[in-house]
């Protein structure tokens, strides 16, 4: 059952220089109970692909397309009907958890909050629930902790309060964007188990937006791949990392460095730099650094389309479109 | 077996923090608390550890940016931390350093040119403007940027650019020692890359010595020769690189390397885990012993009472464990 679909969304800002297309065209639907990885570099709009969808634009952003969610087109919904949802049947959990808590408020007080405002439980209940969440989230001391303000907690208990705070009113979609970027890696290890253990549990779609391979390649069941505000490719993660269609898949996979690499070599690179969004070249935004680029990527704009492996991939080389 | 370049004994830096407000009383802070080790000619040594472990205070220590409370810091037998200024001024052009965020580190109102030039100009006052110039073109080609980019601000420059800017800056004179706190951190999986990849070649064409600071163990173990692992200011385990990867000891390590995730989804949902429970104790408060033992799978009595020396466990493993042979 899907539970969100974007179709061609197109996320333009207005700048001095003038307007500047983040995403474009971006369509992808997400299931109930499935883990959606959204890999990409900085740049590549995978945050802001859904930032948009939850009509949390900067104010110079404009979206256009249709993101359909519980029944309704949320990118013409009201701020009225988007508040129902925020928060509710969507949560969101960012990347650093210091700024997405508000500082001067308890830790409780914002949780209670949640229940307070989208189910109307009585303050008592709410509090109840909420240290209850808390526990669930292994907090020690969820009592203690429940009257304690952001400051006082560390980076990692601060993340846990912000799943807590996400999964409080039972969401169909949790929007996870970096959750564990900020965190040390034994603590990002903590973290990554509890998504896991919540994404069993509760059966809600989880969107998983990244730039760590690694962390994808633990959680998500499939894996959608941007560049230069496009989707270039999209499949299952096992096919995602064993037989990856695109160039710049199989360009960021060879790049990475693993811990389970023996042999130390020179790693592989993608040549040349990110690209510019002011200054996509015509056709392929990623022709200046494909290792297979032909003559006709430099003129037409491979579409995403059905390729061998299963996937989707927007190159001339992986699917029918490279048929004459 | 040639005599170590740099021999680092016993060092630490403590910091005075002031607790509780105004008036409170001022208690040390141990950011690196006695750490020893030797790095030969050539040879890159990864420093791993997570926030506040004190690896970048311990590459700053090295370099003489932060005074050292105790201990001593030898390059080429003569201890750095005795040197009066003009002596250590000296010295300073043999060991540069290459920081985290390339932008930051580069001063806005330079051109690249200038930028990568003033190592020279302060060292070499010799060299005549248009020498300067040939050098900083040669020097710009070497670390893969287009000379005729020399005339550019910072801003112009991509990130990952920028970071080849500071390399170029730290590779001008020709030093024996580069300390890199986290090159690669602030940069795109696909920069990185190059970077890594630069850093490598210019390391083996140069005979470089490198002290490599990182948190990433998969870059370390990429970029390493040997590995040292620091936990609240003291070395947990050092060791080669190999040995280190294959055969952990100490078990914070086990749960470092644990803890890594593997862009392989087989791998990676098959693999064991070590999960170690809590945060990082307040460095300001550190656990009596064993500074590891509040989050230690292996913890036991006598690890809240005697703080475990390094032991030798095989040829260049060292490890500060009760327990490593369990």
């Amino acid at each position: 059952m899907t539970v969100l679909d974007i179709r061609d969304l197109t996320v333009r800002f207005a700048t001095h220089d003038g307007e500047v297309a983040a995403v474009s065209n971006v369509s992808l639907s997400i299931a109930k109970g499935e883990c959606l990885g959204i890999v990409g570099e900085s740049g590549s709009g995978k945050s802001q692909t859904f930032l948009a969808a939850m009509g949390l634009l900067a104010p110079n952003g404009r979206a256009t397309g249709e993101v359909n969610f519980s029944g309704m087109n949320l990118l013409t919904a009201g701020e009225k009907a988007l508040n129902s949802v925020r928060g509710n049947k969507v949560s969101m959990i960012f990347q650093d958890p210091m700024t997405s808590l508000t500082p001067h408020m308890k830790v409780g007080r914002q949780l209670a909050e949640v229940l307070v405002r989208h189910r109307g439980l009585s303050a008592a209940d709410a509090r109840a629930q909420s240290i209850a969440m808390l526990k669930r989230v292994q907090i020690p001391e969820a009592e203690r902790r429940f009257e304690a303000y952001p400051h006082e907690l560390s980076g990692g208990l601060r993340q846990r309060v912000m799943i807590a705070m996400a999964l409080l009113c039972a969401p169909e979609l949790i929007i996870a964007d970096e959750p564990t970027t900020a965190l040390d890696v034994t603590v990002q290890a903590q973290i990554l188990d509890l998504i896991r253990i919540a994404k069993d549990e509760t059966n809600a779609a989880i969107v998983l937006i990244t730039h760590d391979l690694g962390v994808v390649a633990g959680l998500a069941d499939r894996v959608a791949v941007m560049y230069a505000g496009r989707i270039v490719e999209v499949g299952d993660v096992r096919q995602i990392f064993k037989a990856p269609q695109h160039p710049y898949t199989k360009g960021l996979l060879a790049c990475t460095p693993r811990l389970d690499d023996e042999t130390g070599g020179a790693l592989l690179t993608i040549p040349g730099q990110p690209p510019n969004l002011q200054r996509l070249p015509p056709g392929c935004a990623f022709n200046p650094r494909c290792a297979y680029v032909m003559e006709r990527c430099l003129r037409e704009r491979p579409a995403l389309l059905p390729d061998a492996a299963g996937g989707l991939s927007a190159c001339f080389l992986t699917n029918a479109q490279g048929a004459p | 077996m040639t005599a170590p370049l740099l021999q680092v004994r016993d060092l630490k830096v403590h910091f005075q923090v002031r607790s509780g407000g105004l008036f409170g009383t001022s208690i040390p802070l141990k950011a690196v608390d006695g750490i020893s080790f030797d790095l030969k000619a050539g040879e890159t040594l990864g420093i791993v550890g997570e926030s506040g472990c004190g690896k970048s205070t311990l590459g700053r220590a090295v370099l003489q940016l932060l005074p050292a409370t105790a201990g001593t810091v030898a390059w080429l037998g003569s201890d750095l931390t005795a040197l009066d200024k003009a002596e250590l001024k000296a010295q300073r052009r043999n060991m540069q350093v290459v920081f985290q965020d390339p932008l930051a580190s580069l001063d806005p109102r330079m051109t690249a040119g200038d930028i990568i030039a003033e190592p020279l100009r302060n060292y070499h006052a010799e060299l005549s403007t248009a020498e300067i110039k040939a050098r900083v073109k040669e020097m710009m080609e070497q670390v893969g940027l287009l000379p005729s980019m020399i005339n550019r601000y910072p801003h112009e420059f991509s990130g990952g650019q920028c970071q080849r800017i500071g390399i170029a800056r730290a590779m001008i004179l020709k030093p024996q020692l580069v300390v890199c706190d986290e090159p690669v951190s602030a940069l795109d999986v696909s920069i990185r890359a190059q970077i890594i990849n630069l850093l490598t070649d210019l390391q083996r064409r140069f005979n470089l010595s490198m002290l490599f600071i990182s948190h990433d163990l998969s870059v370390v173990r990429h970029i390493s020769h040997r590995v040292m692992v620091l936990y609240l200011g003291k070395v947990m385990e050092l060791a080669d690189r190999d040995a280190l990867y294959r055969t952990p000891r100490h078990p914070y390590t086990q749960a470092l390397i644990s803890a890594v995730p593997i862009p392989d989804p087989e791998k990676e949902r098959a693999k064991p885990r070590v999960i170690v429970n809590g945060d990082l104790p307040s460095p300001l408060n550190p656990p009596s012993g064993c500074v590891f033992r509040t989050r230690c799978p292996k913890a036991t009595e006598i690890c809240a009472q005697v703080a475990p020396p390094l032991e030798h466990a095989g040829a260049g493993h060292e490890v500060a464990c009760h327990h490593w042979r369990e």
